[in-house]
């Protein structure tokens, strides 16, 4: 992507994985209206302002949805067949995709509480995993 | 100005789908093209509109344009449209918009791809690989089938849904698929073949999957002023809804859209779920089935999968559904699979679906959506 494309979503990207290299899962939080969003946009879902300011969750969050994925998609991921993919939701309110790891696969549950870690998977930062409570 | 009554499906083409190594893909769509036009009783040269769009792996610029230019005709009307297995619906709805202004008295609709023979079983795989944002979700590894399971989960447990109502989906579009000669896979099935078959992503079974096919086909959606050789089929009603479009971003996964998208279709048509005699839904994962029946109005939420059990959808049930074979049997060459419900739609209200045939049908209820159950589509087709 060229020097010209890059927009304030890309930069947003730049402060999340700079969050993420310190340890901190920024989601941000609307300073009109006070709703809580995740992925970075530019706007307020809610009420459409500008006034935005990072927040770094808690790292607390529950297992809205998962699934086990059994063939890898790719080559990339042929290596951790199986593996869990999942949908956390935040205890501030957003939910983002992420997996569970540490864990047999088949004793992931929907309400489960998790933690949140951090993992290389390859790019400039690492990235949001998310551990069962309590888990070392 | 409104949509009911303002277009007639006049003709219909179906290429042979499952493996059809003879044809490229351009040349499937030509060949669906050439003869829905011969269908509707109309020259090529009448055609005044053309929607297309790309095949997955044999993409041009400006899809529509360059058929015309294969085809050598002119239509002066022509658009490119992609919105996933809800495309042709949209298409359908776009269609009957240029004709109910006058811009257009003859628009084809056509859509073909060649998942099967066209492409590497590997690029197809790594393909439904590519569905995901780029920065927050392809990095855990998401695919089609695995964002799919997402809602599958959620939705089993929400309501505490029996499997093997889920597979009977799957059982009942095979024995639907069984009654014609069209559909890739005709050999019955059982909710034990089913529910023992290989898992991809938890719930989702190899067997409550799509397959992987070649499939074209056209249908032209003409002015009702326009009389072709058959029993004209009007559209009735139209409606759309979306709400999301990356899976992590779904405000809930329990529900879709559907009803939306069906309520307005039906206001529009002016009829009620209880005078649809054949309904076409959209079931690439056997479980959206279930949970479309519900979001559309046909049962309570959390009893699709009873609904389906309790032999409703089967050919003689309260709602014959997807007398094709549904996409699971009939063919998924990704966006054709919505045509195919609209092709045969329309066979029922003409009545020339032979065995597979709904007595009497004269309303039919088209459902597609696209994306990981994102946006929704509903069409209301009736009989003269």
């Amino acid at each position: 992507m060229s020097k010209e494309a890059t927009s304030a979503v890309l930069t947003q990207i730049d402060e999340f994985l700079e969050g993420c290299r310190h340890g901190e899962l920024l989601i941000q939080r609307c300073e009109t209206c006070g709703r809580a969003q995740f992925y970075p946009r530019t706007y307020c879902g809610g009420c459409h302002g500008r006034s935005l300011r990072w927040e770094a969750a808690s790292g607390a969050g529950t297992v809205y949805s998962f699934t086990v994925v059994r063939r890898a998609p790719s080559a990339a991921f042929a290596d951790r067949v199986p593996y869990v993919l999942a949908i956390v939701e935040l205890a501030e309110g957003p939910r983002l995709m992420s997996t569970v790891v540490d864990i047999d696969p088949g004793e992931v549950e929907i309400g489960m509480p998790v933690t949140l870690g951090f993992e290389g998977r390859g790019g400039d930062a690492p990235l949001p995993v998310f551990r069962r409570e309590g888990a070392a | 100005m409104t949509l009911q009554r303002a277009a007639s499906i006049t003709g219909i083409a179906e290429t042979k789908v499952g493996k059809v190594p003879e044809l490229t893909g351009t040349e499937l769509y030509a060949d669906a093209t050439v003869r829905a036009v011969a269908d509707a009783g109309i020259a090529l040269e009448d055609v005044d509109g053309l929607i297309s769009g790309n095949a997955r792996f044999e993409s041009y610029l400006y899809h529509a344009d360059m058929l015309a230019e294969y085809l050598n005709i002119h239509p002066a009307h022509a658009l490119n449209v992609t919105t996933g297995g809800s495309t042709t619906g949209q298409m359908l709805g776009h269609a009957a918009m240029l004709v109910a202004t006058g811009q257009c008295r003859n628009v084809v609709v056509v859509m073909a791809d060649k998942l099967a023979t066209g492409v590497d079983r590997s690029a197809v795989v790594e393909s439904m690989a590519t569905i995901g944002h780029p920065q927050f979700e392809s990095p855990y590894g998401p695919m089609i089938p695995a964002l799919y399971a997402l809602f599958a989960q959620r939705y089993q447990w929400q309501y505490d849904i029996d499997p093997a109502h889920i597979a009977e989906v799957a059982v009942v579009d095979r024995y639907h698929a069984s009654l014609g000669d069209a559909a890739q896979y005709r050999e019955p099935l059982t909710v034990d073949d089913v529910l023992s078959s290989r898992v991809i992503a938890d719930p989702i079974h190899l067997l409550e999957c799509s397959p992987v096919s070649d499939a074209g086909a056209a249908i032209v959606v003409s002015a009702p002023d326009v009389e072709g050789p058959h029993r004209p089929v009007h559209l009735l009603g139209y409606g759309e809804a979306r709400s999301f479009e990356h899976v992590s971003a779904a405000p809930v996964m329990h529900e879709t859209v559907a009803g939306t998208s069906a309520r307005i279709a039906l206001e529009m048509a002016g009829v009620t779920l209880d005078d649809i005699d054949v309904a076409m839904i959209y079931d690439a994962f056997a479980f959206i089935m279930c949970m479309q029946l519900e979001d559309i109005g046909f049962c309570e939420k959390g009893a699709g999968g009873e609904f389906v059990a309790a032999g409703n959808t089967r050919l003689g049930g309260s709602l014959p559904t997807n007398t094709h074979g549904g996409v699971l049997s009939h063919s998924h060459a990704g966006r054709p699979s919505s045509l195919f419900l609209i092709t045969e739609a329309v066979q029922q209200l003409r009545g020339t679906c032979g065995a597979r045939q709904v007595d009497g049908a004269e309303l039919a209820l088209v459902h597609t959506e696209g994306g990981i159950i994102a946006s929704h589509c509903t069409a209301i087709l009736g009989a003269a």
